[in-house]
């Protein structure tokens, strides 16, 4: 058995967010093209989102006093790890249907694996998390799998 | 060359062929904007001081899903309304900072014609060539 993760890290495994339901706007996705520096006229024009557009549409909007010293907000899906310095992490997203102004969007995201690796200098934590996108009729818009690794 | 101007047929497409490449070299104002766009306060993508004394990073850091959004971005002025994005998975393997140019890539490494289906190795890379961000992605031709 591994060192780092001690059962009660490892029961958080499962774990679900509160569905978050956002309405997709045409400035939001001319902002978002205009930031990303996009070429597409459909993407600056804002009538379809570009791809990605959903990671600026369901980052979490807290309170001031819950930004930390330097200025990230707690994930209060994740349990607290033992090792606190992330790394570079890795994202998987499937795209299934196309987003345009007006629709309403809401995400769900799960703590779907915890596991711990050998690094080159000490162990790695890695973890997971799904984020499940569906329009008001409950179809499938997006998932999005984000690993993160902590040393 | 294919060009976003010109529909890709699947019968031309050859593995081994490579996507136009891009070149970024993000300034404040863009990183400021995009930070702002996630409503993203992290200190290190402005708060020059804060990133190099508090984080000792050499620069203020170029947000690691903006690279993301330059391989989608690559493959998309590819295939034009030759198709769709279907998926993509990357990662992003080592930092970069403003003042740096970044460059945007990717090669096919598999046709499905069957499915018509087109599978990419996508990067970022850095002035010194280096990938920072691989990726595979996969689009479905129409």
């Amino acid at each position: 058995m591994s060192s780092l993760l001690s059962d009660e890290l490892m029961s958080a495994v499962g774990r679900t967010s509160e569905p978050h339901r956002e309405i997709v706007t045409r400035r939001d996705i001319r902002k978002y093209a205009i930031a990303t520096d996009s070429q597409q006229a459909k993407y600056l024009s804002g009538d379809e989102a570009p791809p990605m557009f959903h990671v600026s549409l369901f980052w979490d909007v807290v309170p001031l006093a819950e930004l930390t010293p330097d200025g990230v907000s707690i994930d209060s899906l994740l349990p607290t790890f033992p090792l606190k310095k992330a790394m570079a992490g890795g994202l998987k997203i499937d795209y299934f249907r196309t987003i345009r102004p007006g629709d309403w969007l809401t995400a769900t995201r799960t703590l779907s694996a915890i596991y711990e690796k050998a690094g080159r200098s000490g162990a790695l934590i890695f973890y997971e998390v799904v984020m499940d996108i569906v329009d008001d009729e409950n179809r499938l818009v997006i998932r999005e799998k984000t690993t993160r690794i902590l040393r | 060359m294919p060009t976003a101007h010109t529909a890709l047929q699947l019968d031309q497409l050859k593995v081994g062929e490579s996507l136009p490449q891009r070149t970024f070299t993000p300034d404040n104002k863009q990183l400021f904007l995009y930070n702002a766009v996630l409503w993203n306060a992290h200190r290190i993508h402005f708060d020059h001081p804060y990133a190099i004394d508090v984080e000792e990073y050499p620069g203020l850091v170029i947000a690691g899903p903006l690279l993301g959004d330059w391989m989608h971005q690559c493959i998309e002025q590819w295939l034009g309304s030759s198709g769709r994005l279907t998926s993509i998975e990357y990662s992003n393997r080592s930092a970069s900072y403003i003042g740096e140019s970044l460059t945007s890539g990717g090669v096919i490494t598999q046709i499905d014609k069957a499915n018509r289906q087109v599978t990419l190795e996508v990067f970022i890379t850095n002035e010194q060539g280096d990938i920072i961000a691989p990726g595979i992605a996969t689009a479905e031709l129409t």
